[in-house]
């Protein structure tokens, strides 16, 4: 079987398996996989930057965001339907991504990570600062009025799963078809020898600058949606917190894989989940999980997979 | 034609090449010969836009290249291939391939005559590049090079660690390359692989020139390398 094949097969099959689970997951699982979907977009959006180009940023919270903040206040300010606020939350992620990249690619590695950590440290300072609009740590409900698209109520599970699917695929099949395309190889060009790819003739710059406002962008998306969905917007999605998480979710995947993402949310998320019904204590038997994984599974999930079974995993 | 005038170049405040001149001709191959820390490595890299001159121009068919970034120089039709190689590990031996003939907006007649030249990298096109032999990554480097489809190629020890049989092929492609047209400028530790394929041969000391001449001199009476590489 060719590789085209079988990526064809193991990509369509989870999309299809996602589509499926939602008439057979009892309400909690489907709730919680709804998240998981729309938090493993905001890691897709952090593995094109991280896993693909080898940027290590240390501030994405700031773009999922500005995505949030962008849906959320076109919403209760203006009082933007779904399709207006999502657009402005868009705008807002591709606007922040542009600046944050035009600025902190002009440094490289820990310079890099101090300079977009402090990037979305100014981001989360700035909504505290803004309170009377933010309303900072207390954070916005979104108006259940407005979260609907003509019937369609995103408040409702069902159209909310659906709609999280809707975003997971095409960040999704976008980061697929990304990588699998000559532009997808010259960023992994850059991650594995920038100088190299730059002495073939590679502006090795705008590819970076292009690889962060893609990623921005999805996250920014995600925060959006989640924002949408989820009927919340708050200052905790912007903390250090946010921009931790998304390299802790593509680690345990498997960072440079598509389906990688999407396997780290959905372990972290169901291991603390699992492990806080049993005791007080579960940041400790995730902390313990988390070494056991780095030491036995260095690459990720995906990554080991990659490793073991199937070379051309993309 | 490349040319090299009165460069000066070094790593921050350590000067390394002082006055350094060099023309390299259109289907030429100039070998660079000096010891350790002579300059060698740092003339191509100079060349290449990686460390910014002093003073001095490099010029490429009477077009000055000192001032634009690293990137575009190579755009204008110089293949670098450094010592050590340093593939795309992870992609495959095609994708290397792929990047280098997207960079130099080769069609697959290019891709062809590479593999033509290399027919070793035809049967590892699936191969992932840093699970191939050292001589294979030599082929591999020098084939993405030639992708470019390049007027100047600069290859810095390209038989480097190599078992002989590969060396020869290596070799052999260098002259195909130079009876193109392409003119090469080569740095080589191996007095006799340089004496095997160049046409004129630069002796530098100290990031200046000491003397160019002609191969076939060096070929005829050895004596001179002796004389000015001190060995």
């Amino acid at each position: 079987m060719s590789d085209s094949t079988k990526t064809v097969i193991l990509h369509g099959g989870l999309l299809a398996l996602l589509f499926l689970l939602q008439f057979l997951l009892p309400a909690y699982h489907h709730g919680n996989l709804a998240r998981i979907m729309v938090l493993a977009t905001f890691a897709m959006g952090y593995n094109v930057m991280f896993g693909y180009t080898g940027l290590l940023s240390l501030g994405h919270a700031l773009f999922f965001a500005a995505g949030m903040y962008g849906m959320g206040l076109a919403m209760q300010y203006a009082g933007a339907g779904p399709v207006l606020a999502m657009s402005a939350g868009l705008v807002a992620s591709i606007v922040v991504a542009l600046v944050v990249g035009l600025l902190a690619l002009r440094t490289a590695g820990v310079g890099f990570m101090i300079v977009t950590l402090m990037f979305a440290q100014a981001g989360y300072l700035i909504i505290l600062y803004y309170g009377a609009w933010t309303r900072g740590d207390e954070g916005l409900v979104m108006p259940q009025a407005l979260r609907m698209l003509g019937a369609i109520d995103f408040s409702q599970p069902g159209p909310r799963y659906f709609a999280a699917l809707g975003l997971f695929a095409t960040g999704f099949l976008l980061t697929l078809w990304m990588m699998r395309s000559p532009f997808g190889k010259v960023l992994i060009a850059i991650r594995e020898n920038e100088e190299r790819a730059r002495m073939l003739g590679y502006d090795v710059f705008r590819y970076k600058l292009a690889a962060v406002v893609i990623s921005g962008t999805l996250c920014g998306l995600a925060g959006a949606a989640y924002g949408l969905l989820f009927g919340y917007v708050g200052a905790t999605f912007a903390s250090v917190q946010y921009s931790i998480f998304p390299l802790l979710w593509v680690l345990l995947g498997g960072a440079g894989t598509v389906i990688g993402p999407l396997i780290g949310t959905l372990f972290m998320f169901y291991l603390i989940d699992l492990s806080s019904a049993v005791t007080s204590a579960y940041m400790l038997v995730a902390g313990v999980v988390l070494v056991l994984l780095t030491l036995f599974a260095p690459q990720g999930l995906a990554g080991e997979l990659r490793a073991r079974v199937w070379r051309g995993l993309p | 034609m490349l040319e090299l005038n009165k460069i000066n170049a070094g790593y921050g405040r350590a000067q390394i090449l002082r006055d350094l001149s060099l023309t390299v001709s259109p289907g030429e191959i100039l070998c660079l010969l000096g010891r350790n820390g002579a300059g060698k490595t740092t003339t191509m890299q100079a060349i290449m836009g990686l460390l910014p001159l002093m003073s001095g121009a490099v010029r490429l068919e009477g077009e000055e290249i000192s001032k634009p970034a690293a990137h575009k120089i190579a755009g204008r039709g110089i293949g670098y291939i450094p010592q050590g190689r340093r593939l795309f590990g992870e992609l495959t031996v095609a994708q290397n391939l792929e990047i280098g003939l997207r960079a130099g907006r080769s069609g697959p007649e290019v891709l062809e005559d590479a593999l033509e030249l290399f027919p070793r990298l035809r049967e590892r096109l699936t191969q992932r590049a840093q699970t191939l032999s050292g001589g294979e990554q030599q082929m591999l480097a020098t084939a993405r090079a030639l992708c470019l489809r390049p007027r100047i190629l600069l290859l810095d020890e390209p038989t480097e660690g190599l078992q002989p049989s590969m060396i020869a092929a290596i070799r052999d492609v260098i002259t195909v390359m130079r009876d193109r047209g392409v003119g090469i400028l080569l740095v080589e530790q191996r007095v006799d692989a340089v004496l095997s394929v160049a046409d004129r041969v630069a002796f530098i000391e100290n990031g200046r020139n000491l003397e160019t001449l002609e191969a076939e001199a060096l070929r005829r009476d050895p004596g001179l390398i002796a004389k000015h590489l001190g060995v």
